[in-house]
């Protein structure tokens, strides 16, 4: 049974110290940054985050990182023009990092939430990235072997949800919001607008409702 | 097929080059981008060329640059700059966008590189400086998935010596994936029969081989 929220200090009850929070959005598009907010106010430590980049200018994820929460980062793009906060704890040997290929990255959290143990792929073949992976020759081609990516919590952000969980995303704001609702044990996700049950399309949700836990109707709290 | 010489002028410029890159993109083809200099080649693809641009942040029929009203945060290109949509595009998830590049869907992608070598490796995302932090992005799963990898770059450092090279010396972004090399004094294809020069720009065929470490053949 998902949990409609409006408060979103609730949305993010429960976060334990040393967990691996996914967090979707690729650059802004889909940052889900009341979540991320609120992850600062409830003070869990030591975390794990695996997300696209590791946050632009001083707020949202950048923020996360600057409060000293983070202890290992897993993404493809830590460096950008505005990742400055990354940039300084990388340099000063206050954070872990873990790059990995952009859709290994996303496939690793697909077989998390698709049950897969393992799975060989090519990218990154005979690069630093598959220095001490197992590679192994299929059909001529070398592949590295890769482990699924499990979230003890997904932050997403999505265009609309229905009370039951199902969702809906906006042109590219969809990104990696759907792959990581899958990939966690509690995914929370803010939605821009909370419908009616039966008002989404089936045809056209992207998101069913059994992937998702809570979802916070940032809507309602801008109102409040 | 002989190498063509484009003598009497200079090297390519950066507009020029991209053109060039634009030419030899088949009619109708799937293609991707790179950030930085390859998006500059869908500014000069015929508006009938029927081409279809993917991006990896999840969508193919990806229009040009946004400009005032139409810049929407939602709809964003893989160097997070606001785009357009064209008619007949579609969006998918992140997983599915590397699984169309990854399963060999894209015909061709277009990446910069700090090294190319002669069997068509690529270095394109690490100086492996020290003090460099480390980021990939798309650039391996594009290196390994597109059915054509088209590079362009300049083909001299800034200190003079090639960036075609026997052995790439920067970290690997992929083995053999190469398949045309475009760069402001010639254009090279790739292939397991070496490196043949299709044309040049403001150089002849010898004089170009001669300052290469890579023996190259006429096309």
């Amino acid at each position: 049974m998902t949990a409609i929220l409006t408060d979103p200090d609730e949305a993010l009850a429960g976060v334990e110290d040393g967990s691996t929070v996914l967090i979707g959005g690729f650059g802004m598009a889909g940052m889900p940054v009341t979540l991320i907010d609120a992850l600062i106010r409830q003070g869990a430590k030591d975390l794990t985050v695996v997300s696209n980049n590791a946050g632009n200018g001083d707020t949202g994820l950048a923020a996360l990182l600057a409060a000293g929460r983070v202890r290992k980062m897993i993404c493809s793009f830590p460096r950008q023009s505005d990742s400055w906060v990354f940039d300084g704890l990388y340099r000063a040997g206050e954070i872990e990092l873990e790059v990995v290929p952009q859709g290994t990255l996303a496939e690793r959290m697909r077989a998390a939430g698709a049950g897969i143990g393992a799975f060989y792929c090519p990218t990154g073949a005979g690069t630093p990235l598959a220095e001490g992976k197992e590679t192994r020759t299929i059909d001529g081609r070398d592949h590295v072997l890769e482990y699924p990516i499990k979230g003890d919590v997904a932050l997403i952000a999505a265009h609309a949800g229905d009370r039951l969980g199902n969702l809906v995303y906006r042109k590219t704001a969809r990104n990696f919001g759907p792959v990581m609702a899958t990939a966690a044990a509690l995914t929370i996700a803010q939605v821009s607008h909370v419908v009616e049950v039966g008002d989404l399309d089936p045809e056209t949700v992207v998101t069913p409702c059994v992937y998702v836990d809570r979802i916070l109707d940032t809507k309602a709290g801008e109102a409040a | 097929m002989s190498t063509v010489e484009h003598l009497g002028r200079g090297p390519l410029g950066r507009e020029e080059l991209a053109a060039v890159v634009a030419r030899d993109i088949p009619r109708g083809a799937f293609v991707n981008l790179g950030i930085g200099q390859p998006t500059t080649v869908a500014d000069h693809l015929p508006a009938d060329s029927g081409v279809i641009l993917h991006t990896e942040n999840g969508m193919l029929g990806m229009g040009p640059a946004a400009k005032g009203d139409e810049v929407d945060p939602d709809l964003i290109n893989a160097g997070k700059l606001p785009v357009t949509e064209l008619p007949g595009a579609s969006y998918f998830h992140h997983a599915d966008s590397f699984a169309m590049m990854r399963g060999g869907h894209l015909d061709v992608c277009v990446l910069g590189a700090y090294q190319v070598s002669r069997r068509g490796d690529l270095a394109n995302w690490h100086t492996g400086a020290p003090d460099a932090i480390p980021a990939v992005g798309g650039a391996m799963d594009l290196a390994i998935g597109a059915k054509q990898v088209f590079v362009m770059m300049t083909l001299f450092a800034k200190d003079g010596t090639a960036k075609l090279v026997p052995e790439c010396t920067y970290p690997l972004t992929g083995l053999a994936c190469v398949s045309r090399l475009y760069t402001d004094q010639a254009i090279f294809h790739l292939g397991p029969d070496g490196v043949t020069v299709a044309e040049t720009y403001g150089i002849g065929f010898d004089e170009l081989a001669a300052r290469l470490e890579v023996p190259v053949r006429r096309g």
